[in-house]
Protein backbone atom coordinates (compact mmCIF):
# COMPACT_ATOMS: atom_id res chain seq x y z
CA UNK A 1 0.00 0.00 0.00
CA UNK A 2 2.73 2.35 1.13
CA UNK A 3 4.74 2.12 -2.53
CA UNK A 4 1.50 2.20 -4.27
CA UNK A 5 1.01 5.70 -2.80
CA UNK A 6 4.16 6.47 -3.09
CA UNK A 7 3.83 5.19 -6.96
CA UNK A 8 0.98 7.50 -7.31
CA UNK A 9 2.45 10.50 -5.97
CA UNK A 10 5.60 9.66 -8.15
CA UNK A 11 3.17 9.45 -11.08
CA UNK A 12 1.47 13.00 -10.22
CA UNK A 13 4.79 14.56 -10.16
CA UNK A 14 5.76 12.96 -13.47
CA UNK A 15 2.47 13.85 -14.81
CA UNK A 16 2.99 17.37 -14.05
CA UNK A 17 6.55 17.34 -15.45
CA UNK A 18 5.96 15.58 -18.81
CA UNK A 19 1.84 14.91 -19.39
CA UNK A 20 2.57 11.12 -17.74
CA UNK A 21 5.39 10.32 -20.65
CA UNK A 22 8.63 10.45 -18.56
CA UNK A 23 10.54 9.58 -21.96
CA UNK A 24 9.32 13.36 -22.44
CA UNK A 25 10.68 15.03 -19.25
CA UNK A 26 13.32 16.63 -20.44
CA UNK A 27 14.99 17.43 -17.02
CA UNK A 28 16.62 14.22 -17.16
CA UNK A 29 17.88 14.20 -20.67
CA UNK A 30 21.31 15.20 -19.72
CA UNK A 31 21.53 12.97 -17.33
CA UNK A 32 20.53 10.38 -20.00
CA UNK A 33 22.36 11.47 -22.42
CA UNK A 34 25.74 11.34 -20.16
CA UNK A 35 25.39 7.62 -18.97
CA UNK A 36 24.92 6.87 -22.17
CA UNK A 37 27.61 8.18 -23.66
CA UNK A 38 29.63 6.45 -20.87
CA UNK A 39 28.19 2.78 -21.27
CA UNK A 40 28.93 3.29 -24.65
CA UNK A 41 32.73 4.64 -24.69
CA UNK A 42 33.23 1.79 -21.77
CA UNK A 43 31.68 -1.06 -24.35
CA UNK A 44 33.05 0.05 -27.71
CA UNK A 45 36.67 0.47 -25.83
CA UNK A 46 35.60 -3.25 -23.83
CA UNK A 47 35.30 -4.66 -27.87
CA UNK A 48 38.07 -3.08 -29.57
CA UNK A 49 40.53 -3.95 -27.15
CA UNK A 50 39.60 -7.02 -25.61
CA UNK A 51 36.93 -8.55 -26.97
CA UNK A 52 36.65 -8.34 -30.99
CA UNK A 53 40.51 -9.14 -31.40
CA UNK A 54 40.18 -12.39 -28.95
CA UNK A 55 37.49 -13.79 -31.00
CA UNK A 56 38.86 -12.34 -34.20
CA UNK A 57 42.16 -14.56 -33.23
CA UNK A 58 40.37 -17.28 -32.00
CA UNK A 59 38.31 -17.74 -35.22
CA UNK A 60 41.05 -16.81 -37.82
CA UNK A 61 43.14 -19.98 -36.12
CA UNK A 62 40.31 -22.15 -36.63
CA UNK A 63 40.24 -21.42 -39.98
CA UNK A 64 43.92 -21.98 -40.39
CA UNK A 65 43.64 -25.48 -38.47
CA UNK A 66 40.73 -26.34 -40.62
CA UNK A 67 42.69 -24.97 -43.88
CA UNK A 68 46.07 -26.64 -42.79
CA UNK A 69 44.23 -30.32 -41.61
CA UNK A 70 42.46 -30.41 -44.89
CA UNK A 71 45.96 -29.37 -46.66
CA UNK A 72 47.50 -32.64 -44.68
CA UNK A 73 44.43 -34.67 -45.53
CA UNK A 74 44.80 -33.73 -48.93
CA UNK A 75 48.43 -34.48 -49.21
CA UNK A 76 47.66 -37.69 -46.99
CA UNK A 77 45.09 -38.80 -49.74
CA UNK A 78 47.88 -37.81 -52.63
CA UNK A 79 50.08 -40.09 -50.65
CA UNK A 80 48.07 -43.25 -50.48
CA UNK A 81 46.99 -42.48 -54.49
CA UNK A 82 50.58 -43.10 -54.84
CA UNK A 83 51.48 -45.83 -52.91
CA UNK A 84 48.04 -48.03 -54.49
CA UNK A 85 49.90 -46.95 -57.89
CA UNK A 86 53.40 -48.00 -56.84
CA UNK A 87 51.41 -51.33 -55.18
CA UNK A 88 50.03 -52.00 -58.32
CA UNK A 89 52.90 -51.19 -60.42
CA UNK A 90 55.12 -54.02 -58.03
CA UNK A 91 52.19 -56.08 -58.92
CA UNK A 92 52.18 -55.92 -62.68
CA UNK A 93 55.95 -56.02 -62.23
CA UNK A 94 55.93 -59.41 -59.95
CA UNK A 95 53.57 -60.46 -62.25
CA UNK A 96 55.24 -60.22 -65.47
CA UNK A 97 58.66 -61.18 -63.85
CA UNK A 98 56.88 -64.19 -62.94
CA UNK A 99 55.31 -64.78 -66.71
CA UNK A 100 59.09 -64.41 -67.89
CA UNK A 101 60.74 -67.27 -65.45
CA UNK A 102 57.64 -69.55 -66.04
CA UNK A 103 58.64 -69.06 -70.16
CA UNK A 104 62.47 -69.47 -69.48
CA UNK A 105 61.35 -72.58 -67.44
CA UNK A 106 59.46 -73.72 -69.86
CA UNK A 107 61.91 -73.31 -72.66
CA UNK A 108 64.30 -75.25 -70.74
CA UNK A 109 62.54 -78.01 -69.91
CA UNK A 110 61.07 -78.32 -73.39
CA UNK A 111 65.31 -78.13 -74.33
CA UNK A 112 66.21 -80.60 -72.01
CA UNK A 113 62.84 -83.22 -73.31
CA UNK A 114 64.20 -82.36 -76.75
CA UNK A 115 67.24 -83.59 -76.18
CA UNK A 116 66.47 -86.84 -74.43
CA UNK A 117 64.22 -87.37 -77.22
CA UNK A 118 67.04 -86.83 -80.01
CA UNK A 119 69.45 -88.89 -77.92
CA UNK A 120 66.93 -91.55 -77.70
CA UNK A 121 66.18 -91.45 -80.97
CA UNK A 122 69.91 -91.91 -81.80
CA UNK A 123 70.04 -94.84 -79.61
CA UNK A 124 67.13 -96.39 -81.03
CA UNK A 125 68.51 -95.60 -84.63
CA UNK A 126 71.71 -97.53 -83.39
CA UNK A 127 70.25 -100.10 -81.80
CA UNK A 128 67.94 -100.71 -84.66
CA UNK A 129 71.29 -100.10 -87.23
CA UNK A 130 72.57 -102.96 -84.50
CA UNK A 131 69.79 -105.17 -85.35
CA UNK A 132 69.63 -104.76 -88.93
CA UNK A 133 73.45 -105.54 -89.35
CA UNK A 134 72.75 -108.49 -87.10
CA UNK A 135 69.49 -109.78 -89.14
CA UNK A 136 71.82 -109.26 -92.26
CA UNK A 137 74.19 -111.53 -90.96
CA UNK A 138 71.90 -113.76 -89.42
CA UNK A 139 70.12 -113.56 -93.32
CA UNK A 140 73.99 -113.98 -95.28
CA UNK A 141 74.64 -117.16 -92.75
CA UNK A 142 71.28 -118.46 -93.34
CA UNK A 143 72.05 -117.99 -97.30
CA UNK A 144 75.53 -120.18 -96.69
CA UNK A 145 73.88 -122.40 -94.75
CA UNK A 146 71.25 -122.94 -96.96
CA UNK A 147 73.99 -123.59 -99.58
CA UNK A 148 75.70 -126.06 -97.95
CA UNK A 149 72.34 -127.69 -96.94
CA UNK A 150 71.83 -127.38 -100.58
CA UNK A 151 75.41 -128.68 -101.73
CA UNK A 152 74.89 -131.51 -99.43
CA UNK A 153 71.48 -132.62 -100.21
CA UNK A 154 71.85 -132.77 -103.91
CA UNK A 155 75.55 -134.77 -103.02
CA UNK A 156 73.07 -136.94 -100.82
CA UNK A 157 70.55 -137.31 -103.67
CA UNK A 158 73.34 -137.80 -106.88
CA UNK A 159 75.08 -140.68 -104.31
CA UNK A 160 71.86 -142.41 -103.87
CA UNK A 161 70.48 -142.43 -107.38
CA UNK A 162 73.67 -143.97 -107.91
CA UNK A 163 75.94 -140.95 -110.22
CA UNK A 164 78.73 -140.04 -108.78
CA UNK A 165 79.71 -136.25 -109.15
CA UNK A 166 82.14 -133.88 -107.85
CA UNK A 167 82.19 -131.26 -105.28
CA UNK A 168 83.18 -128.90 -108.17
CA UNK A 169 79.94 -129.06 -110.45
CA UNK A 170 77.67 -129.41 -107.56
CA UNK A 171 78.90 -126.03 -106.01
CA UNK A 172 78.35 -124.47 -109.16
CA UNK A 173 75.08 -125.87 -110.06
CA UNK A 174 73.40 -125.14 -106.86
CA UNK A 175 74.99 -121.45 -106.73
CA UNK A 176 73.28 -121.04 -110.56
CA UNK A 177 70.19 -122.49 -109.10
CA UNK A 178 69.97 -120.09 -105.82
CA UNK A 179 71.03 -117.20 -108.09
CA UNK A 180 68.58 -117.39 -110.10
CA UNK B 1 4.32 -50.32 -58.26
CA UNK B 2 6.06 -51.43 -55.96
CA UNK B 3 6.27 -47.43 -54.96
CA UNK B 4 3.28 -46.96 -55.08
CA UNK B 5 2.46 -49.49 -52.59
CA UNK B 6 4.90 -48.84 -50.49
CA UNK B 7 3.47 -45.21 -49.51
CA UNK B 8 0.66 -46.19 -47.93
CA UNK B 9 2.30 -48.74 -46.03
CA UNK B 10 4.55 -45.77 -44.39
CA UNK B 11 2.32 -43.25 -43.68
CA UNK B 12 -0.22 -45.78 -42.22
CA UNK B 13 3.00 -46.22 -39.94
CA UNK B 14 3.56 -42.81 -39.26
CA UNK B 15 -0.07 -41.70 -38.70
CA UNK B 16 0.37 -44.71 -35.79
CA UNK B 17 3.16 -43.01 -34.61
CA UNK B 18 1.42 -39.79 -34.35
CA UNK B 19 -1.48 -41.08 -32.39
CA UNK B 20 0.49 -42.71 -30.35
CA UNK B 21 2.31 -39.43 -29.07
CA UNK B 22 -0.84 -37.22 -29.72
CA UNK B 23 -1.86 -39.68 -27.06
CA UNK B 24 0.97 -39.90 -25.29
CA UNK B 25 1.78 -36.25 -24.92
CA UNK B 26 -1.91 -34.74 -24.31
CA UNK B 27 -2.85 -35.82 -21.03
CA UNK B 28 0.91 -34.68 -20.14
CA UNK B 29 0.30 -31.10 -21.93
CA UNK B 30 -3.62 -30.72 -20.42
CA UNK B 31 -2.59 -32.04 -17.16
CA UNK B 32 0.08 -28.82 -17.06
CA UNK B 33 -2.21 -26.72 -18.11
CA UNK B 34 -4.74 -27.45 -15.21
CA UNK B 35 -1.95 -27.10 -12.54
CA UNK B 36 -0.96 -24.05 -13.81
CA UNK B 37 -4.30 -23.08 -14.02
CA UNK B 38 -4.72 -23.71 -10.45
CA UNK B 39 -1.87 -22.41 -8.86
CA UNK B 40 -2.74 -18.80 -10.52
CA UNK B 41 -6.26 -19.26 -9.06
CA UNK B 42 -4.67 -20.18 -5.87
CA UNK B 43 -2.00 -17.33 -5.87
CA UNK B 44 -4.94 -14.78 -6.93
CA UNK B 45 -6.53 -15.96 -4.07
CA UNK B 46 -3.74 -15.27 -1.47
CA UNK B 47 -2.62 -12.63 -3.12
CA UNK B 48 -5.49 -10.24 -3.98
CA UNK B 49 -5.45 -6.78 -2.78
CA UNK B 50 -7.66 -5.86 0.17
CA UNK B 51 -9.24 -3.20 -2.08
CA UNK B 52 -9.50 -4.15 -5.74
CA UNK B 53 -9.60 -1.49 -8.13
CA UNK B 54 -8.12 -0.25 -11.52
CA UNK B 55 -4.48 0.77 -10.60
CA UNK B 56 -2.99 1.01 -13.77
CA UNK B 57 0.00 3.01 -14.20
CA UNK B 58 1.93 1.48 -16.93
CA UNK B 59 4.05 4.50 -17.41
CA UNK B 60 5.58 4.03 -13.70
CA UNK B 61 7.67 2.05 -15.14
CA UNK B 62 9.85 4.37 -17.19
CA UNK B 63 10.44 7.07 -14.49
CA UNK B 64 13.78 8.44 -13.38
CA UNK B 65 15.18 8.04 -10.15
CA UNK B 66 18.33 8.80 -8.73
CA UNK B 67 19.51 5.50 -8.09
CA UNK B 68 20.82 6.40 -3.72
CA UNK B 69 17.86 8.28 -2.67
CA UNK B 70 17.61 12.29 -2.85
CA UNK B 71 15.03 13.77 -5.24
CA UNK B 72 17.60 16.27 -6.94
CA UNK B 73 18.47 14.81 -10.24
CA UNK B 74 21.92 16.48 -11.73
CA UNK B 75 23.66 15.73 -15.12
CA UNK B 76 26.01 13.23 -13.05
CA UNK B 77 23.78 11.86 -10.32
CA UNK B 78 23.45 7.54 -10.72
CA UNK B 79 19.96 7.04 -11.34
CA UNK B 80 18.14 3.27 -11.61
CA UNK B 81 18.59 3.79 -15.67
CA UNK B 82 22.45 4.01 -15.15
CA UNK B 83 22.44 0.87 -13.17
CA UNK B 84 20.80 -1.05 -16.15
CA UNK B 85 23.19 0.77 -18.49
CA UNK B 86 25.96 -1.02 -16.06
CA UNK B 87 24.49 -4.37 -16.16
CA UNK B 88 23.84 -4.14 -19.53
CA UNK B 89 28.07 -3.31 -19.66
CA UNK B 90 28.69 -6.69 -16.97
CA UNK B 91 26.48 -8.75 -19.18
CA UNK B 92 28.71 -7.87 -22.55
CA UNK B 93 31.43 -8.21 -20.53
CA UNK B 94 30.25 -11.59 -19.40
CA UNK B 95 29.71 -12.91 -22.86
CA UNK B 96 32.11 -11.59 -25.07
CA UNK B 97 34.73 -11.59 -23.06
CA UNK B 98 34.66 -14.00 -20.12
CA UNK B 99 32.92 -16.61 -22.62
CA UNK B 100 35.79 -16.20 -24.66
CA UNK B 101 38.47 -16.36 -22.51
CA UNK B 102 39.55 -20.24 -23.71
CA UNK B 103 40.60 -18.76 -27.00
CA UNK B 104 39.43 -22.52 -27.83
CA UNK B 105 39.95 -24.33 -31.03
CA UNK B 106 36.70 -26.16 -30.34
CA UNK B 107 34.64 -23.90 -28.38
CA UNK B 108 33.05 -24.24 -25.21
CA UNK B 109 29.43 -23.18 -25.07
CA UNK B 110 30.24 -19.78 -23.70
CA UNK B 111 32.22 -18.92 -26.62
CA UNK B 112 30.53 -20.46 -29.13
CA UNK B 113 28.24 -17.96 -27.67
CA UNK B 114 30.18 -15.29 -28.06
CA UNK B 115 31.45 -16.25 -31.70
CA UNK B 116 27.70 -16.64 -32.83
CA UNK B 117 27.16 -13.10 -31.87
CA UNK B 118 30.33 -11.82 -33.36
CA UNK B 119 29.87 -13.55 -36.49
CA UNK B 120 26.30 -12.41 -36.67
CA UNK B 121 26.82 -8.81 -37.00
CA UNK B 122 30.23 -9.15 -38.57
CA UNK B 123 28.25 -10.91 -41.35
CA UNK B 124 25.80 -8.60 -41.70
CA UNK B 125 28.16 -5.71 -41.61
CA UNK B 126 29.92 -7.29 -44.66
CA UNK B 127 26.94 -8.55 -46.50
CA UNK B 128 24.30 -5.40 -46.01
CA UNK B 129 27.39 -2.60 -46.36
CA UNK B 130 30.11 -4.36 -48.14
CA UNK B 131 33.96 -5.29 -47.70
CA UNK B 132 35.08 -1.48 -46.90
CA UNK B 133 32.49 -1.42 -44.40
CA UNK B 134 34.35 -3.58 -42.02
CA UNK B 135 36.64 -1.37 -40.32
CA UNK B 136 33.01 0.26 -39.16
CA UNK B 137 32.38 -3.15 -37.37
CA UNK B 138 33.26 -2.74 -33.96
CA UNK B 139 31.29 0.71 -33.62
CA UNK B 140 27.97 -1.49 -35.57
CA UNK B 141 29.13 -4.44 -32.71
CA UNK B 142 28.61 -1.83 -29.87
CA UNK B 143 25.40 -0.28 -30.88
CA UNK B 144 24.07 -3.71 -31.57
CA UNK B 145 25.39 -5.27 -28.24
CA UNK B 146 24.15 -2.19 -26.38
CA UNK B 147 20.71 -2.57 -27.54
CA UNK B 148 20.47 -6.36 -27.30
CA UNK B 149 21.11 -6.24 -23.48
CA UNK B 150 19.08 -3.52 -22.47
CA UNK B 151 16.34 -4.84 -24.40
CA UNK B 152 16.91 -8.38 -22.78
CA UNK B 153 17.64 -6.98 -19.19
CA UNK B 154 14.44 -4.36 -19.42
CA UNK B 155 12.63 -7.80 -19.94
CA UNK B 156 13.28 -9.01 -16.15
CA UNK B 157 10.64 -8.26 -13.75
CA UNK B 158 10.97 -4.81 -12.32
CA UNK B 159 13.81 -3.34 -14.00
CA UNK B 160 14.60 -0.84 -15.87
CA UNK B 161 14.77 -0.62 -19.86
CA UNK B 162 16.93 2.19 -21.17
CA UNK B 163 16.11 1.34 -24.47
CA UNK B 164 12.42 2.65 -23.64
CA UNK B 165 13.79 6.01 -23.41
CA UNK B 166 13.30 8.22 -26.71
CA UNK B 167 16.60 10.01 -25.16
CA UNK B 168 18.53 6.97 -25.39
CA UNK B 169 17.47 6.23 -28.81
CA UNK B 170 17.36 9.68 -30.24
CA UNK B 171 21.61 9.56 -29.37
CA UNK B 172 22.22 6.14 -30.71
CA UNK B 173 20.55 7.38 -34.24
CA UNK B 174 21.88 10.59 -34.18
CA UNK B 175 25.52 8.82 -33.73
CA UNK B 176 24.53 6.56 -36.76
CA UNK B 177 22.92 9.45 -38.63
CA UNK B 178 25.82 12.24 -38.23
CA UNK B 179 28.51 9.58 -38.63
CA UNK B 180 26.81 8.18 -42.04
CA UNK B 181 26.86 11.82 -42.74
CA UNK B 182 30.26 13.70 -42.41
CA UNK B 183 31.91 9.61 -43.65
CA UNK B 184 29.57 9.93 -46.59
CA UNK B 185 30.80 13.63 -47.40
CA UNK B 186 34.58 12.87 -46.44
CA UNK B 187 34.32 9.48 -48.99
CA UNK B 188 32.49 10.58 -51.61
CA UNK B 189 32.98 14.54 -51.56
CA UNK B 190 29.97 16.51 -53.00
CA UNK B 191 29.31 13.54 -55.23
CA UNK B 192 27.39 12.24 -51.70
CA UNK B 193 24.76 14.66 -52.46
CA UNK B 194 24.27 12.25 -55.81
CA UNK B 195 22.60 10.24 -53.55
CA UNK B 196 19.58 12.62 -53.53
CA UNK B 197 19.86 12.96 -57.33
CA UNK B 198 18.01 9.99 -58.72
CA UNK B 199 20.02 9.58 -61.86
CA UNK B 200 17.35 7.09 -62.93
CA UNK B 201 14.19 8.98 -63.43
CA UNK B 202 13.60 10.73 -66.14
CA UNK B 203 15.15 14.30 -66.37
CA UNK B 204 12.25 16.88 -65.09
CA UNK B 205 11.24 14.64 -62.44
CA UNK B 206 14.41 14.23 -60.12
CA UNK B 207 14.45 17.97 -58.72
CA UNK B 208 10.90 16.81 -57.03
CA UNK B 209 12.48 12.94 -56.27
CA UNK B 210 15.60 15.03 -54.81
CA UNK B 211 13.79 16.99 -52.49
CA UNK B 212 12.05 13.99 -51.40
CA UNK B 213 15.24 11.96 -50.81
CA UNK B 214 16.50 14.44 -48.71
CA UNK B 215 13.40 14.75 -46.56
CA UNK B 216 13.46 10.70 -46.21
CA UNK B 217 17.13 11.10 -45.46
CA UNK B 218 16.17 13.74 -42.71
CA UNK B 219 13.56 11.70 -41.04
CA UNK B 220 16.02 8.74 -40.82
CA UNK B 221 17.25 9.27 -37.26
CA UNK B 222 13.71 10.44 -36.23
CA UNK B 223 11.94 6.86 -37.77
CA UNK B 224 15.24 4.71 -36.49
CA UNK B 225 14.95 5.98 -33.06
CA UNK B 226 11.56 6.08 -32.71
CA UNK B 227 11.18 3.06 -33.64
CA UNK B 228 13.05 1.32 -31.44
CA UNK B 229 11.89 3.15 -28.25
CA UNK B 230 8.43 2.52 -29.49
CA UNK B 231 8.17 -0.97 -29.65
CA UNK B 232 10.21 -1.32 -26.52
CA UNK B 233 7.70 0.90 -24.42
CA UNK B 234 4.71 0.01 -25.91
CA UNK B 235 5.24 -3.64 -25.21
CA UNK B 236 6.28 -2.85 -21.58
CA UNK B 237 3.16 -0.69 -20.86
CA UNK B 238 1.17 -3.28 -22.47
CA UNK B 239 2.07 -5.60 -20.00
CA UNK B 240 1.80 -3.37 -16.94
CA UNK B 241 -1.69 -2.37 -18.24
CA UNK B 242 -2.86 -6.09 -18.42
CA UNK B 243 -1.22 -6.91 -14.57
CA UNK B 244 -3.26 -3.39 -13.78
CA UNK B 245 -6.48 -5.82 -14.97
CA UNK B 246 -4.70 -8.48 -12.85
CA UNK B 247 -4.94 -6.78 -9.92
CA UNK B 248 -8.15 -5.17 -10.29
CA UNK B 249 -9.72 -9.13 -11.40
CA UNK B 250 -9.46 -11.05 -8.45
CA UNK B 251 -10.50 -14.91 -8.73
CA UNK B 252 -10.63 -13.92 -12.80
CA UNK B 253 -6.94 -12.93 -12.63
CA UNK B 254 -5.41 -15.78 -14.16
CA UNK B 255 -7.18 -14.19 -17.36
CA UNK B 256 -4.72 -11.04 -17.98
CA UNK B 257 -1.74 -13.65 -16.56
CA UNK B 258 -2.21 -15.82 -19.75
CA UNK B 259 -2.40 -12.62 -21.75
CA UNK B 260 0.79 -11.24 -20.01
CA UNK B 261 2.74 -14.41 -20.94
CA UNK B 262 1.81 -14.75 -24.24
CA UNK B 263 3.12 -10.69 -24.58
CA UNK B 264 6.26 -11.50 -22.96
CA UNK B 265 6.35 -14.06 -25.47
CA UNK B 266 6.32 -11.95 -27.68
CA UNK B 267 8.05 -9.43 -26.19
CA UNK B 268 11.41 -11.49 -26.27
CA UNK B 269 11.19 -11.33 -30.02
CA UNK B 270 10.47 -7.54 -30.00
CA UNK B 271 13.88 -7.52 -28.14
CA UNK B 272 15.76 -9.30 -30.56
CA UNK B 273 14.29 -8.42 -33.68
CA UNK B 274 14.34 -4.70 -32.91
CA UNK B 275 18.17 -4.68 -31.87
CA UNK B 276 18.64 -6.44 -35.25
CA UNK B 277 16.41 -3.97 -37.11
CA UNK B 278 18.56 -1.23 -35.53
CA UNK B 279 21.79 -2.71 -36.64
CA UNK B 280 20.48 -3.75 -39.96
CA UNK B 281 19.20 -0.52 -40.75
CA UNK B 282 22.62 1.14 -39.42
CA UNK B 283 24.01 -1.30 -41.77
CA UNK B 284 22.12 0.27 -44.54
CA UNK B 285 22.91 3.89 -43.89
CA UNK B 286 26.41 2.64 -44.05
CA UNK B 287 26.44 1.47 -47.25
CA UNK B 288 24.99 4.77 -48.48
CA UNK B 289 27.58 6.76 -47.20
CA UNK B 290 29.89 4.80 -48.98
CA UNK B 291 28.71 3.85 -52.17
CA UNK B 292 25.70 6.95 -52.75
CA UNK B 293 24.88 6.19 -56.08
CA UNK B 294 21.82 4.19 -56.96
Amino acid sequence: MASNTHQTADAAHGGADAAGMPQLDFSTFGNQIFWLVVTLVVIYFVLTKIALPRIEAVLSERRGTITSDLAAAEDLKQKAVEAEEAYNKALADARAEANKIVAEARAEIQGEVDAAAAKADAEIAAKAAESEAAIAEIRAGAVDSVKAVAKDAAKEILATMGYKADAKSITAAVNARMKG
Amino acid sequence: MRKTRKMPQKKRVTDVADQSAKQGGGPVIKIAFFVVLALVLISGLIFAPEHPGLAIHPMDQFEIKPLFGGDHLGTFTPTNQTLWMVLAIVGIVLLLVVGSRGRAIVPTRGQSLAELAYGFVYKMVEDVAGKDAVKYFPGIMTLFMFILFANFLGLIPTSFTATSHIAVTAVLALIVFVFVTVLGFVKNGMGFLGLFWVSAAPLPLRPVLAIIELISYFVRPVSHSIRLAGNVMAGHAVIKVFAGFAAALGVFSFLPILAISAVYALEVLVAFIQAYVFTILTCVYLKDALHPSH
